[in-house]
Protein backbone atom coordinates (compact mmCIF):
# COMPACT_ATOMS: atom_id res chain seq x y z
CA UNK A 1 0.00 0.00 0.00
CA UNK A 2 2.86 2.23 0.94
CA UNK A 3 4.58 2.21 -2.14
CA UNK A 4 1.49 3.38 -5.04
CA UNK A 5 0.92 6.32 -1.85
CA UNK A 6 4.85 7.41 -2.65
CA UNK A 7 4.35 7.33 -6.68
CA UNK A 8 1.43 9.20 -6.06
CA UNK A 9 3.19 11.99 -3.44
CA UNK A 10 6.43 11.70 -6.87
CA UNK A 11 3.85 12.15 -9.63
CA UNK A 12 1.83 15.29 -7.60
CA UNK A 13 5.22 16.83 -6.98
CA UNK A 14 6.30 16.53 -10.70
CA UNK A 15 3.27 18.19 -11.90
CA UNK A 16 3.39 20.54 -9.13
CA UNK A 17 7.10 21.26 -10.54
CA UNK A 18 6.53 21.81 -14.52
CA UNK A 19 3.43 23.65 -13.17
CA UNK A 20 5.52 26.19 -11.65
CA UNK A 21 8.38 26.54 -14.56
CA UNK A 22 5.29 26.72 -16.95
CA UNK A 23 4.07 29.54 -14.91
CA UNK A 24 7.07 30.82 -13.55
CA UNK A 25 9.54 30.10 -16.44
CA UNK A 26 7.56 29.71 -19.73
CA UNK A 27 5.03 32.38 -19.67
CA UNK A 28 7.62 35.02 -20.36
CA UNK A 29 7.84 33.70 -23.96
CA UNK A 30 3.69 33.83 -24.02
CA UNK A 31 2.36 35.60 -26.90
CA UNK A 32 1.19 39.03 -26.20
CA UNK A 33 -0.84 39.36 -28.68
CA UNK A 34 -4.92 40.09 -28.18
CA UNK A 35 -6.69 37.04 -27.51
CA UNK A 36 -9.16 35.79 -29.59
CA UNK A 37 -12.31 37.59 -27.54
CA UNK A 38 -10.23 40.98 -27.79
CA UNK A 39 -9.40 40.85 -31.34
CA UNK A 40 -13.00 39.84 -32.31
CA UNK A 41 -13.93 43.00 -30.15
CA UNK A 42 -11.72 45.18 -31.83
CA UNK A 43 -12.61 44.04 -35.37
CA UNK A 44 -16.23 44.25 -34.64
CA UNK A 45 -15.56 47.84 -32.71
CA UNK A 46 -17.26 47.15 -29.64
CA UNK A 47 -13.57 46.68 -27.58
CA UNK A 48 -14.54 50.89 -26.22
CA UNK A 49 -16.91 49.52 -24.20
CA UNK A 50 -14.34 47.28 -21.92
CA UNK A 51 -13.90 49.21 -18.71
CA UNK A 52 -11.04 48.69 -16.12
CA UNK A 53 -11.66 45.96 -13.19
CA UNK A 54 -11.78 47.55 -9.91
CA UNK A 55 -8.74 45.76 -9.10
CA UNK A 56 -6.97 46.78 -12.33
CA UNK A 57 -4.45 48.41 -9.79
CA UNK A 58 -3.84 45.58 -7.49
CA UNK A 59 -0.30 45.15 -7.18
CA UNK A 60 -0.57 41.76 -9.68
CA UNK A 61 -2.23 43.36 -11.92
CA UNK A 62 -1.46 41.72 -15.62
CA UNK A 63 0.17 39.09 -14.24
CA UNK A 64 3.39 41.27 -13.04
CA UNK A 65 4.53 42.16 -9.36
CA UNK A 66 4.44 46.09 -9.17
CA UNK A 67 7.49 47.55 -8.74
CA UNK A 68 9.79 44.97 -10.25
CA UNK A 69 11.39 46.44 -13.58
CA UNK A 70 12.25 43.12 -14.65
CA UNK A 71 9.68 41.50 -17.23
CA UNK A 72 10.82 37.93 -16.60
CA UNK A 73 11.42 38.41 -12.83
CA UNK A 74 7.99 40.18 -12.28
CA UNK A 75 6.11 37.80 -14.39
CA UNK A 76 7.26 34.89 -12.98
CA UNK A 77 6.78 35.90 -9.65
CA UNK A 78 3.33 36.68 -10.37
CA UNK A 79 3.07 33.53 -12.04
CA UNK A 80 4.68 31.78 -9.21
CA UNK A 81 1.93 33.55 -7.04
CA UNK A 82 -1.25 32.85 -8.79
CA UNK A 83 -0.39 29.00 -8.87
CA UNK A 84 0.31 28.34 -5.31
CA UNK A 85 -3.18 30.82 -4.61
CA UNK A 86 -4.69 28.36 -6.94
CA UNK A 87 -3.59 25.23 -5.74
CA UNK A 88 -3.85 26.08 -2.16
CA UNK A 89 -7.55 27.21 -2.81
CA UNK A 90 -8.63 24.73 -4.88
CA UNK A 91 -6.52 21.69 -2.94
CA UNK A 92 -8.86 22.94 0.14
CA UNK A 93 -12.12 23.16 -1.46
CA UNK A 94 -11.67 19.61 -2.66
CA UNK A 95 -10.71 18.56 0.54
CA UNK A 96 -13.16 20.08 2.64
CA UNK A 97 -15.50 19.15 -0.11
CA UNK A 98 -14.55 15.62 -0.11
CA UNK A 99 -14.34 15.17 3.72
CA UNK A 100 -17.95 15.88 3.57
CA UNK A 101 -18.82 13.12 1.92
CA UNK A 102 -16.55 10.30 4.04
CA UNK A 103 -18.54 7.26 4.10
CA UNK A 104 -19.94 7.30 1.24
CA UNK A 105 -16.88 6.94 -0.98
CA UNK A 106 -17.21 2.97 -1.94
CA UNK A 107 -20.60 3.19 -3.32
CA UNK A 108 -19.82 6.68 -5.22
CA UNK A 109 -17.26 4.39 -6.79
CA UNK A 110 -19.34 2.27 -8.65
CA UNK A 111 -21.69 4.77 -9.78
CA UNK A 112 -21.40 5.56 -13.47
CA UNK A 113 -20.58 9.66 -13.78
CA UNK A 114 -23.05 11.53 -14.69
CA UNK A 115 -22.94 14.08 -17.53
CA UNK A 116 -23.84 17.91 -16.85
CA UNK A 117 -24.93 18.19 -20.20
CA UNK A 118 -27.11 15.19 -20.25
CA UNK A 119 -25.14 14.16 -23.35
CA UNK A 120 -23.73 11.03 -22.24
CA UNK B 1 -12.07 34.95 -23.42
CA UNK B 2 -11.83 36.40 -20.26
CA UNK B 3 -14.68 38.61 -20.88
CA UNK B 4 -13.62 42.48 -18.72
CA UNK B 5 -16.25 44.73 -17.27
CA UNK B 6 -18.43 46.63 -19.36
CA UNK B 7 -19.12 44.46 -22.40
CA UNK B 8 -22.23 42.57 -21.04
CA UNK B 9 -25.34 45.07 -19.27
CA UNK B 10 -25.70 45.03 -15.83
CA UNK B 11 -28.65 43.00 -15.91
CA UNK B 12 -26.84 40.54 -18.29
CA UNK B 13 -24.26 40.35 -15.94
CA UNK B 14 -26.94 39.56 -13.08
CA UNK B 15 -28.37 36.89 -14.65
CA UNK B 16 -25.00 34.91 -15.56
CA UNK B 17 -23.79 35.41 -12.00
CA UNK B 18 -27.40 33.70 -11.36
CA UNK B 19 -26.47 31.07 -13.49
CA UNK B 20 -22.93 30.38 -12.32
CA UNK B 21 -23.68 30.27 -8.43
CA UNK B 22 -26.37 27.54 -9.43
CA UNK B 23 -24.46 25.71 -11.08
CA UNK B 24 -21.55 25.84 -8.31
CA UNK B 25 -24.02 24.91 -5.91
CA UNK B 26 -24.59 21.55 -8.19
CA UNK B 27 -20.96 20.95 -8.59
CA UNK B 28 -20.82 20.94 -5.23
CA UNK B 29 -23.02 18.19 -4.55
CA UNK B 30 -21.78 16.43 -7.19
CA UNK B 31 -18.38 16.17 -6.69
CA UNK B 32 -18.41 14.95 -3.34
CA UNK B 33 -18.76 11.44 -5.79
CA UNK B 34 -15.80 12.23 -7.29
CA UNK B 35 -13.73 13.19 -4.84
CA UNK B 36 -11.58 10.78 -2.15
CA UNK B 37 -8.13 11.64 -0.47
CA UNK B 38 -6.03 10.40 -3.48
CA UNK B 39 -8.15 12.55 -6.43
CA UNK B 40 -8.38 15.78 -3.98
CA UNK B 41 -5.10 16.81 -4.09
CA UNK B 42 -4.67 15.53 -7.97
CA UNK B 43 -8.02 18.18 -8.25
CA UNK B 44 -5.76 21.00 -6.82
CA UNK B 45 -2.62 20.46 -9.04
CA UNK B 46 -4.91 20.17 -11.67
CA UNK B 47 -6.63 24.03 -11.32
CA UNK B 48 -3.04 24.86 -10.35
CA UNK B 49 -1.54 23.49 -14.12
CA UNK B 50 -4.68 25.13 -16.52
CA UNK B 51 -3.85 28.44 -14.55
CA UNK B 52 -0.52 28.27 -15.16
CA UNK B 53 -0.87 27.17 -18.63
CA UNK B 54 -4.03 30.04 -18.95
CA UNK B 55 -1.24 32.21 -18.88
CA UNK B 56 0.48 30.73 -22.26
CA UNK B 57 -1.06 32.35 -25.39
CA UNK B 58 -0.19 30.90 -28.67
CA UNK B 59 0.02 32.67 -31.71
CA UNK B 60 -3.37 32.61 -33.55
CA UNK B 61 -3.11 33.71 -37.52
CA UNK B 62 -1.67 37.32 -37.65
CA UNK B 63 -1.82 39.67 -34.40
CA UNK B 64 -4.11 36.97 -32.40
CA UNK B 65 -3.35 34.71 -29.98
CA UNK B 66 -5.19 32.40 -27.26
CA UNK B 67 -4.81 30.41 -24.43
CA UNK B 68 -6.33 26.48 -23.06
CA UNK B 69 -9.31 27.11 -21.79
CA UNK B 70 -8.95 23.74 -19.38
CA UNK B 71 -12.54 22.49 -18.98
CA UNK B 72 -12.59 19.53 -20.84
CA UNK B 73 -8.88 18.64 -20.06
CA UNK B 74 -9.84 19.28 -16.27
CA UNK B 75 -13.32 17.31 -16.78
CA UNK B 76 -11.55 14.47 -18.12
CA UNK B 77 -8.67 14.23 -14.96
CA UNK B 78 -10.94 14.47 -12.28
CA UNK B 79 -14.27 14.68 -13.23
CA UNK B 80 -16.87 17.10 -14.45
CA UNK B 81 -18.14 18.38 -11.62
CA UNK B 82 -14.78 18.66 -9.79
CA UNK B 83 -13.57 20.35 -12.79
CA UNK B 84 -16.32 22.51 -12.62
CA UNK B 85 -15.32 24.26 -9.14
CA UNK B 86 -11.80 23.82 -10.27
CA UNK B 87 -12.29 26.43 -12.81
CA UNK B 88 -14.37 28.78 -10.75
CA UNK B 89 -10.82 28.88 -8.80
CA UNK B 90 -8.81 29.54 -11.57
CA UNK B 91 -11.19 31.76 -12.75
CA UNK B 92 -11.66 33.53 -9.16
CA UNK B 93 -8.05 33.64 -8.90
CA UNK B 94 -7.29 35.68 -12.28
CA UNK B 95 -10.25 37.93 -12.02
CA UNK B 96 -9.18 38.79 -8.18
CA UNK B 97 -5.48 38.87 -7.76
CA UNK B 98 -4.78 39.42 -11.61
CA UNK B 99 -7.33 41.47 -12.69
CA UNK B 100 -7.77 39.32 -15.46
CA UNK B 101 -11.64 39.15 -16.22
CA UNK B 102 -14.39 41.61 -14.86
CA UNK B 103 -15.39 41.28 -11.51
CA UNK B 104 -18.81 42.05 -12.48
CA UNK B 105 -17.83 39.55 -15.40
CA UNK B 106 -17.12 36.96 -13.09
CA UNK B 107 -20.41 34.93 -13.63
CA UNK B 108 -20.44 35.31 -16.87
CA UNK B 109 -16.64 34.07 -17.26
CA UNK B 110 -17.75 31.14 -14.79
CA UNK B 111 -20.63 30.49 -17.34
CA UNK B 112 -18.84 30.28 -20.11
CA UNK B 113 -15.46 28.94 -19.06
CA UNK B 114 -16.43 26.48 -16.00
CA UNK B 115 -20.08 25.37 -16.78
CA UNK B 116 -20.34 25.46 -20.75
CA UNK B 117 -16.69 24.28 -21.71
CA UNK B 118 -17.24 21.38 -18.85
CA UNK B 119 -20.41 20.39 -20.36
CA UNK B 120 -19.56 20.39 -23.77
CA UNK B 121 -15.95 19.33 -23.40
CA UNK B 122 -17.18 16.12 -21.46
CA UNK B 123 -20.13 15.81 -22.83
CA UNK B 124 -18.54 15.20 -26.04
CA UNK B 125 -15.66 13.10 -24.83
CA UNK B 126 -18.68 10.91 -22.98
CA UNK B 127 -20.43 10.51 -26.02
CA UNK B 128 -17.60 9.66 -28.40
CA UNK B 129 -15.32 7.36 -25.65
CA UNK B 130 -18.66 5.74 -25.91
CA UNK B 131 -18.42 4.55 -29.13
CA UNK B 132 -14.84 4.36 -29.94
CA UNK B 133 -11.86 2.21 -29.63
CA UNK B 134 -11.83 1.52 -25.76
CA UNK B 135 -7.85 2.07 -26.12
CA UNK B 136 -5.94 4.95 -25.14
CA UNK B 137 -5.74 6.24 -28.50
CA UNK B 138 -9.53 6.35 -28.45
CA UNK B 139 -9.69 8.26 -24.75
CA UNK B 140 -7.24 10.76 -26.34
CA UNK B 141 -9.73 11.33 -29.87
CA UNK B 142 -12.66 11.78 -27.77
CA UNK B 143 -10.72 14.45 -25.36
CA UNK B 144 -9.30 16.42 -28.15
CA UNK B 145 -12.92 16.66 -30.40
CA UNK B 146 -14.42 17.37 -26.90
CA UNK B 147 -11.94 20.09 -26.35
CA UNK B 148 -11.82 21.34 -29.64
CA UNK B 149 -15.67 21.92 -29.57
CA UNK B 150 -15.69 23.21 -26.22
CA UNK B 151 -13.92 26.66 -27.34
CA UNK B 152 -16.47 27.49 -30.28
CA UNK B 153 -19.17 26.52 -27.75
CA UNK B 154 -18.27 28.72 -24.80
CA UNK B 155 -17.62 31.96 -27.65
CA UNK B 156 -20.41 31.21 -29.18
CA UNK B 157 -22.57 31.23 -25.72
CA UNK B 158 -20.90 34.90 -25.46
CA UNK B 159 -21.97 36.02 -28.70
CA UNK B 160 -25.77 34.89 -27.37
CA UNK B 161 -25.10 37.06 -23.87
CA UNK B 162 -23.80 39.85 -26.26
CA UNK B 163 -26.71 39.68 -28.41
CA UNK B 164 -29.01 40.06 -25.32
CA UNK B 165 -27.19 42.63 -23.29
CA UNK B 166 -24.36 44.03 -25.22
CA UNK B 167 -23.66 47.53 -24.36
CA UNK B 168 -22.59 48.37 -27.57
CA UNK B 169 -24.89 48.28 -30.94
CA UNK B 170 -23.09 45.81 -33.08
CA UNK B 171 -24.68 43.72 -35.79
CA UNK B 172 -24.19 40.49 -33.96
CA UNK B 173 -24.26 37.83 -36.97
CA UNK B 174 -20.57 39.51 -37.94
CA UNK B 175 -20.03 39.28 -34.16
CA UNK B 176 -21.00 35.41 -33.87
CA UNK B 177 -18.69 34.91 -37.34
CA UNK B 178 -15.79 36.59 -35.84
CA UNK B 179 -15.71 34.92 -32.57
CA UNK B 180 -16.98 31.53 -34.09
CA UNK B 181 -14.12 31.64 -36.61
CA UNK B 182 -11.08 32.88 -34.31
CA UNK B 183 -12.00 29.94 -31.32
CA UNK B 184 -12.38 27.43 -34.45
CA UNK B 185 -8.52 27.34 -34.62
CA UNK B 186 -7.98 28.51 -30.93
CA UNK B 187 -9.77 25.20 -30.35
CA UNK B 188 -7.07 23.59 -32.74
CA UNK B 189 -4.70 25.08 -29.57
CA UNK B 190 -7.18 23.40 -26.81
CA UNK B 191 -7.71 20.11 -28.66
CA UNK B 192 -3.58 19.71 -28.89
CA UNK B 193 -2.67 20.90 -25.43
CA UNK B 194 -5.73 18.52 -24.16
CA UNK B 195 -3.99 15.69 -26.04
CA UNK B 196 -0.73 15.93 -25.16
CA UNK B 197 -1.05 16.37 -21.46
CA UNK B 198 -3.32 13.34 -21.66
CA UNK B 199 -0.98 11.84 -23.11
CA UNK B 200 1.76 12.07 -20.84
CA UNK B 201 -0.60 11.65 -17.13
CA UNK B 202 -1.91 8.31 -19.32
CA UNK B 203 1.69 6.85 -19.78
CA UNK B 204 2.51 7.24 -16.34
CA UNK B 205 -0.33 7.06 -14.15
CA UNK B 206 -3.35 5.74 -15.92
CA UNK B 207 -5.21 5.44 -12.57
CA UNK B 208 -4.83 8.95 -11.58
CA UNK B 209 -7.35 9.95 -14.96
CA UNK B 210 -10.86 9.70 -13.75
CA UNK B 211 -12.33 9.28 -17.46
CA UNK B 212 -10.20 6.82 -18.30
CA UNK B 213 -11.21 4.40 -15.78
CA UNK B 214 -13.30 2.77 -18.52
CA UNK B 215 -10.26 1.84 -20.15
CA UNK B 216 -8.38 0.46 -16.76
CA UNK B 217 -11.41 -1.82 -16.40
CA UNK B 218 -10.66 -3.93 -19.06
CA UNK B 219 -6.93 -4.60 -17.66
CA UNK B 220 -8.02 -4.95 -14.22
CA UNK B 221 -10.62 -7.05 -14.50
CA UNK B 222 -9.27 -9.49 -16.99
CA UNK B 223 -7.03 -11.11 -14.15
CA UNK B 224 -9.77 -11.85 -11.74
CA UNK B 225 -12.31 -14.70 -13.18
CA UNK B 226 -9.80 -17.45 -11.07
CA UNK B 227 -10.43 -16.03 -7.94
CA UNK B 228 -14.14 -15.24 -8.42
CA UNK B 229 -15.11 -18.65 -9.93
CA UNK B 230 -15.05 -20.59 -6.59
CA UNK B 231 -17.46 -17.87 -4.75
CA UNK B 232 -19.70 -18.17 -7.50
CA UNK B 233 -19.95 -22.01 -7.43
CA UNK B 234 -20.72 -21.48 -3.44
CA UNK B 235 -23.34 -19.44 -4.34
CA UNK B 236 -24.63 -21.36 -6.68
CA UNK B 237 -24.47 -24.36 -3.83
Amino acid sequence: MKAPRRRTVGFLLTGLLVTLLVAGVGSYYASSSPDGLEWSAEEEGFMDTARDSAVAGSPLADYGVAGIGDARLSGGLAGVTGVLVTLLLAGGLTLVVRRRSAGSQDAAAETPDRVPAGRD
Amino acid sequence: MHVPDGFLDPATSAATAAVAAAGIAVALRGARRELDERTAPMAGLTAAFVFAVQMMNFPVGAGTSGHLIGGALTAVLVGPWTAVLCMTVVLLVQAVVFADGGLTALGTNVTLMALVSVAVGYGVFRALAAVLPRTRIGALVAAGVGAFLSVPAAALVFVGLFGVGGVADVAIGTVALTMGGVHLLIGLGEAAITAAVLSAVLAVRPDLVRGARHLRRDVTLAPRPPAAAPVAVRDAA
